[in-house]
């Protein structure tokens, strides 16, 4: 097992406001890593982060991805590297058909591929092959579409942000599997999700509060954790800022003494 | 006058017409037409050089007139009332020479309940200095459907002028649909003028779609009256603008009538030193007609960037794949 991704001690400011402090991060090849946490607590960011969005370079710390730094590469540089990620919400392209869409990410144009990757988000080819990637597809479909160019991209990172959200009940088995082959194949993948099945089925998980990463280990221990500890006490913080929240949070984390955090 | 397949060619098949033939049919392939389509029995067509009549070709239900002017070509196109017709109406207009004048002066009439689709490409593929004006009055009656869809091609020299003028007329129920397309080659000045007026629950969409570089020029003024109750309009602009060129979008949008709804939608990209205008204006007459528009003006959006960008392109690769799609 290849440990593919380490996240050091990366802090990002964004607008004055610390959206990530001091997150520590290992992701190995080949496995899920799935990652929790509430509303706000800097999952998404730190999604960016790792890709290399704009506005989303870190104040310190580093992102070291097979070995080389990525800090100060471009997005295009990270994906030839081998990263990708799912958006939660993916742009929409007026005029970009759908099969052209699924095969950016490929060395070489490839249309079996396209067609075998619409197929594992069950997207017939048929069907969705030449419509466009724009606003007439529904929410639902415009994610599998973003799953199925990860596919067929076969990233040796997929970033996955909450890729079951919006999909309807009947497609997820074919996500959960979709996440399962990209991993079996050898990728690396961030899955953020508040499913629980999702969160069963990783290898490993993390729970992120306020910013950072408070605990790795055991996925099924990690979301009974985040159902029955950190939703009802940060539902019970009313309407505190975030940042102020940490220290009620982390005093409840550490007085249940079946978990302990290991984000170092 | 109804004809069966009739296929008339004004200089008759003289080496002359064949070589003029030849040429137009070059230019209109560059346009992004099919020339084995204008040979088609089924399909009517009109091929008009400078102010040569090259060919005619009218079937069932399609009666085509059309006569020289001193700079260009009178054409009138009528589709009979109750006329399904099945391929669409196939037009060239072009100037080959690298210098001209052409004026088109086009009627176009479209019988109640009768569905036609009109296939125009205009190309002035080796323009130095050519001038392109369009006039053309199009009545689309009670209950009819009129598709037109219009291609450019410029050439790649910018020395052309082109002044597009029509003023559509669309009566109760009838509908309206018209894509204007300028995405390959130069511009040079474009200048769009579109009146539509729209009676009781008539639907108008009309979309404009075009790409400028080096000091290109385009303007377009559209202007839809919905008149009648329950008309609908909605206007699409999607234009990219780049290097010195500018873009001036003037869309108006009037909802005259009870229930009349309208929309406007303009998207323009603009990169380098190039400049881009979006005016749009609405107009309400009545209190139970609604109007509303968006715009979105600039560069491109970052999250579409950047989720290109995530799939391995450069930057430079995935506006321009943003641009094609958009124009498409």
């Amino acid at each position: 097992m290849e440990r593919i991704l380490r996240i050091q001690n990366l802090s990002l400011t964004r607008e004055g406001r610390k959206i990530l402090e001091n997150v520590n991060l290992v992701l190995n090849s080949g496995q899920v890593h799935a990652l929790l946490g509430i509303n706000g607590s800097g999952k998404s960011s730190l999604a960016y982060s790792i890709m290399g969005c704009e506005g989303y370079s870190p104040d310190s710390g580093k992102i070291i991805y097979d070995g080389q730094e990525l800090n100060k590469l471009s997005i295009t540089e990270r994906a030839r590297l081998g990263i990708t990620l799912a958006w939660q919400e993916p742009a929409r392209f007026e005029g970009i058909p759908v099969g052209k869409y699924v095969g950016l990410g490929l060395k070489k144009p490839d249309r079996q591929k396209v067609i075998n990757a619409l197929k594992a988000v069950a997207l017939p080819a048929k069907v969705y092959g030449y419509r466009s990637a724009d606003k007439t597809l529904s929410g639902g479909e415009r994610k599998r579409v973003e799953l199925a160019a990860v596919y067929a991209m076969r990233p040796r990172l997929a970033i996955l942000d909450e890729p079951d959200s919006g999909v309807d009940i009947i497609s997820l088995d074919d996500i959960s599997r979709l996440i399962r082959n990209l991993a079996e194949e050898g990728a690396a993948v961030l899955l953020i999700t508040h499913r629980k099945d999702f969160v069963d089925t990783a290898d490993v998980a993390s729970l992120m509060c306020a910013g950072t990463v408070i605990f790795t280990g055991d996925p099924h221990e990690t979301r009974l954790f985040f159902e029955k500890r950190c939703i009802p006490h940060v539902e019970a913080l009313g309407t505190q800022p975030w940042n102020e929240s940490l220290p009620e949070v982390q005093a409840a984390f550490a007085s249940n003494g079946e978990l302990r955090s290991s984000n170092k | 006058m109804t004809q069966s397949s009739n296929r008339k060619h004004a200089s008759g098949e003289s080496p002359a017409w064949a070589q003029e033939m030849t040429q137009i049919l070059d230019a209109y392939k560059l346009a992004g037409g099919d020339p084995e389509a204008l040979q088609l029995p089924k399909v009517a067509t009109l091929v008009i050089n400078t102010n040569h009549i090259l060919a005619v070709h009218e079937i069932p239900g399609v009666v085509i007139h059309a006569e020289p002017l001193e700079n260009g070509v009178r054409a009138d196109i009528t589709v009979e009332p109750n006329t399904k017709v099945e391929q669409p109406i196939h037009l060239c207009f072009g100037v080959v020479p690298a210098d001209g004048v052409q004026d088109i002066i086009a009627n176009y009439e479209i019988g109640e309940n009768a569905t036609a689709q009109f296939l125009a490409h205009c190309s002035f593929p080796n323009a130095v200095h050519v001038k392109h004006n369009m006039k053309a009055h199009i009545h689309v009656s009670k209950n009819a459907s009129l598709t037109y869809t219009e291609e450019h091609f410029h050439g790649e020299n910018g020395g052309v002028e082109v002044y597009p003028f029509s003023e559509v007329m669309v009566d109760e129920g009838g509908q309206f649909f018209s894509t204007f397309a300028l995405t390959r080659g130069r511009i040079g000045l474009l200048s769009i003028d579109y009146q539509v007026y729209a009676a009781a629950n008539a639907v108008v969409k009309m979309t404009t779609k075009a790409y400028g570089f080096a000091d290109d020029k385009v303007k377009v003024n559209e202007v839809v009256h919905l008149d009648g109750e329950k008309a609908r309009g909605l206007t699409l602009s999607r234009v990219a603008v780049r290097e010195h060129a500018v873009s001036q979008i003037f869309t108006t949008m009037e909802g005259n009538a009870a229930g009349a709804r309208g929309h406007m939608d303009c998207t323009e990209i603009v990169r380098g030193q190039a400049v881009a205008h979006n005016t749009p204006l609405v107009v309400v007459r009545n209190d139970q007609a609604q109007v509303t528009h968006e715009a979105a003006i600039g560069s491109v959006n970052q999250k579409e960037l950047e989720a290109l960008m995530a799939k391995g392109l450069d930057e430079d690769e995935a506006v321009d794949l943003i641009i094609r799609g958009m124009i498409r």
